[in-house]
């Protein structure tokens, strides 16, 4: 179960990059890929496996006007089930 | 509005040390003399990431056999894309894995035709079991992640348990365990592939078994065997939306097999960009969206979650590519995949007609 506490970690094999074409971020995986949002992109590139979803909402509350913690947590339950993160 | 391709399956060739009797490559394989060279191939990937590809699946054939695959794969890295070699193993040496890797290899997936060495020899057509066990290691040193597939039928089907564990001592990330689609190669091969039903019955609750194991350690994909179901399969997520194909010989399809449609002009990058052939093209906006449809699709619920099912399939079965995939039991010419179920589901296994070269 995901909490606050939880450390996510983006998964070997996933690449994060900027598409130009599309004007987004992305995820690059062998599944697929992902476009991401702007409070997405910046909650995956801190998924480092040492930041907790509360670290990286108190990070993101700096950067991002309005995001919760839960918002987070629901971002990285979607890139859970999407295997691009795992979470210790 | 079309939108722009995610994934080039890039078959660099046709070449293969294998034979397997359901190659997704057509019948007809392209001659080594007119594969596309270094260069064209590298103008395809620029020309693919101008147009929004993001995966590059370098793919046969077997794509060791190209000696220009590490600047191949450095190309295609180096413009952004997420590059996947989709290999057999044979010919891959821990110094090659070294030096793809360090040009920005991805992801690898290899195949296995059974856990069993001696049938999996004899469906390859050449003694590889042991050769794969060794290239899934060297993968595993190489610390990349590993998708291990493996095409079901009736002769590999009962040891679809084995054949996961198998993929679990290779260290597999993921596994895809596909049931034969019937193009090509395993069209010609039907009567012999054609799994029972009671032997797909038996596989359906080891495979589910096998996935609540496995969660979150090794993920499995199963793919149906669609002559058996009801409902068609999402084909490539509909003609011309996510990826496109690049021939050894530079043709541009909209999925591995689309070269059985004959009604349709081919396309080729020595004489038109990609960017035309995904927009422009006459063969790619042939089946797009759900215009094209007639009924029973047009007016179907499911329309935009199978997509009438598969062009190819409906074109080799029927002969109009535009018909409902007569796989779907709502299909006017449903009877046609009745009758073959029925005639050629035999117990005695015909001959398998090994891919080669003509």
């Amino acid at each position: 179960m995901t909490s606050l506490d939880s450390v996510p970690r983006v998964r070997r094999g996933v690449r994060c990059t900027y598409d130009k074409t599309r004007d987004s971020d992305v995820v690059l995986f062998p599944e697929g890929v992902l476009l991401l949002n702007e409070t997405a992109a910046a909650v995956v590139s801190r998924c480092d496996g040492a930041a907790s979803i509360g670290d990286i909402a108190l990070a993101l509350a700096d950067e991002f006007e309005g995001v919760q913690p839960d918002d987070v947590i629901e971002v990285v339950d979607r890139l859970v089930a999407r295997r691009v993160v795992d979470v210790d | 509005m079309t939108e722009a391709p995610l994934g080039l399956l890039a078959e660099l060739t046709h070449r293969c040390p294998l034979h397997c009797p359901y190659c997704s490559n057509p019948i007809e394989l392209v001659q080594r003399a007119d594969e596309l060279d270094t260069a064209t191939w590298q103008r395809v990937f620029d020309e693919g990431r101008e147009l929004g590809v993001l995966q590059v699946h370098l793919s046969g054939g077997e794509p060791l056999a190209r000696p220009d695959l590490p600047q191949l794969l450095a190309h295609a890295s180096g413009l952004g894309c997420y590059t996947n070699l989709v290999t057999s193993g044979l010919g891959l040496t821990a110094e090659r894995l070294a030096d793809l890797v360090e040009r920005g290899l991805d992801h690898v997936q290899l195949s296995v035709q059974d856990s069993d060495p001696g049938n999996a020899n004899l469906i390859a057509g050449v003694k590889g079991y042991d050769r794969k066990l060794a290239a899934a290691a060297l993968i595993k040193d190489a610390e990349l992640p590993l998708t291990v597939n493996a095409v079901l039928h009736k002769a590999n089907l009962d040891n679809i348990g084995g054949i996961i564990e198998l993929a679990e001592r290779m260290g597999a990330d993921r596994l895809e365990l596909a049931n034969t689609q019937y193009y090509g190669w395993a069209l010609r091969n039907r009567a012999a592939l054609l799994p029972t039903r009671e032997q797909l019955a038996a596989a359906g609750p080891v495979v589910q078994q096998a996935k609540q194991r496995l969660d979150g350690r090794m993920e499995i994909v199963y793919v149906v065997a669609d002559y058996h179901e009801a409902n068609p399969k999402p084909c490539m997520y509909g003609w011309g939306a996510r990826q496109l194909t690049v021939a050894p010989n530079g043709d541009v399809l909209p999925c591995p097999a689309a070269s059985v449609i004959t009604t349709l002009p081919v396309q080729n990058v020595r004489r038109s960009s990609l960017a035309e052939i995904w927009y422009d093209s006459e063969t790619f906006n042939a089946y797009r969206g759900t215009e094209w449809m007639r009924e029973p699709c047009r007016s179907c619920p499911r329309k935009e979650i199978d997509f009438g099912g598969c062009r190819c399939q409906a074109f080799q079965l029927t002969g109009d590519a535009a018909a409902t995939d007569p796989v779907c039991t709502l299909s006017p010419d449903h009877g046609l995949v009745q009758d073959i179920l029925g005639a050629e589901i035999i117990p005695v296994r015909p001959e398998l007609a090994m891919r080669r070269s003509v």
